[in-house]
């Protein structure tokens, strides 16, 4: 169960971390765009976590970077193929950062990590595990975005006139903004917890 | 000459207005990785902007000669991000060889570059937009530029934050961020240049 847990919150890959950053800042300007990107990594993390742990003992330890970027690049082409297919919406506003899901540094940092060391089914979990607490993430950055950038929770604003205040944060330079405040929110939090503990 | 105006247009656009880095978010690893320097960050960018442009023309051949005439399309991400592993090793080993002053200076950001995303960003891009062999060159070399710009500006700017006087909970990464932030927002600036 703490290889499940621990994903979420205390080693979040996202806020804790600081992994996979392009994607996070990039597709993150509504929810439903974050969820299909999380829930798309989580899928691709959990099964190249499984084959890599089923294969840990096979691959060479000279060519494992190489022989993981492979496992994980066949995962992404097929939810490329299955969200194009499924849900071609979501594939065109995702575009072009589906397929980098490859290099999105979390997965391979897993592989690496946790997978190669570990148990199926303890790396199926952490694969989880990671994966929602990085679609967690995305969702809560993507919430504040539409929320304060469209007034909206599900619904796109095309107006984009650079006028309103508010429009800057579905702007490219609102996704550093929200994540440089999140993440000094919680360095305040963490302060604040450590500062009681004394 | 209409294609050399156009192959300028097509890199002026791409440095200033749809920048790799702080519009189009790719490659945000290395640059909130190695910015902390301005010297760093441009070795960093050197050698992005080298293997980017010799990235875009194999991958176009690849796409070309290779995917589209055996009807393996689905194999893109694949064949690409190999590719590019394969390209980033060998252009470590023939700078070592040929370059050795150039090699001491890159070495140690090479093996970075395979997990960069813009490297496998404008491979992609470049099938996608449907680019020819020379648009898809320079589209790659003027990615690498526009990476280049967006990581000295930001690291200038990051050294000088070095000695400011920021609240607690903010410093390190989340400044960063927002610094970034302003800078994207500097760049919107440019969004009225259309070509």
């Amino acid at each position: 169960m703490k290889e499940f847990t621990k994903g979420l919150i205390k080693e979040n890959p996202t806020f804790v971390q600081l992994l996979g950053m392009c994607p996070t800042l990039a597709v993150t300007t509504s929810v439903i765009n974050a969820l299909g990107m999380g829930l798309s990594a989580t899928a691709v993390l959990i099964a190249s976590n499984v084959v890599i742990s089923l294969l840990r003992k096979f691959i060479p330890n000279k060519i494992r970077i190489a022989s993981y970027i492979v496992v994980i690049a066949g995962f992404v082409s097929v939810i490329e193929m299955l969200l194009s297919a499924f849900l071609p919406e979501i594939s065109k506003a995702l575009g072009v950062f589906i397929p980098l899901i490859v290099v999105n540094c979390i997965i391979l940092a897993r592989a690496e990590a946790f997978a190669s060391k570990n148990t199926v089914g303890a790396s199926a979990l952490d694969g989880l595990g990671m994966g929602l607490g990085f679609t967690m993430a995305l969702t809560l950055i993507g919430a504040i975005r539409e929320l304060l950038g469209a007034g909206s929770l599900l619904g796109i604003n095309v107006l984009g006139s650079g006028f309103m205040p508010a429009t800057i944060l579905i702007l490219p330079p609102g996704a550093f903004l929200v994540l440089g405040i999140i993440l000094g929110v919680i360095n305040l939090i963490k302060a604040k917890k450590g500062g009681d503990s004394k | 000459m209409s294609l050399i105006i156009e192959l300028v247009l097509l890199s002026l656009g791409t440095i200033l207005v749809n920048n790799f880095v702080l519009v189009q978010f790719m490659g945000i690893c290395p640059f909130l990785g190695v910015s902390r320097k301005v010297s760093t960050a441009f070795g960093m960018s050197m050698a992005v902007t080298f293997v980017m442009t010799v990235a875009s023309g194999v991958t176009y051949l690849l796409q070309t000669y290779v995917l589209n005439v055996f009807h393996i399309e689905y194999m893109q991400t694949v064949a690409f991000i190999l590719v590019i592993a394969v390209l980033v090793q060998f252009v470590e080993m023939v700078l070592e060889k040929m370059m050795p002053a150039l090699y001491n200076a890159l070495g140690i950001y090479l093996p970075l570059i395979t997990t960069n995303c813009a490297v496998l960003g404008v491979a992609i891009l470049n099938i996608t937009n449907g680019y020819d062999f020379i648009h898809s060159v320079t589209y790659g070399f003027s990615g690498g530029l526009s990476f280049t710009l967006a990581i000295l500006l930001f690291a200038g700017v990051r050294e000088r934050l070095e000695t400011a006087d920021i609240p607690e909970a903010l410093k390190g990464f989340p400044i960063a961020l927002i610094t970034a932030g302003l800078i994207a927002m500097a760049f919107l600036g440019f969004q009225g240049l259309k070509f």
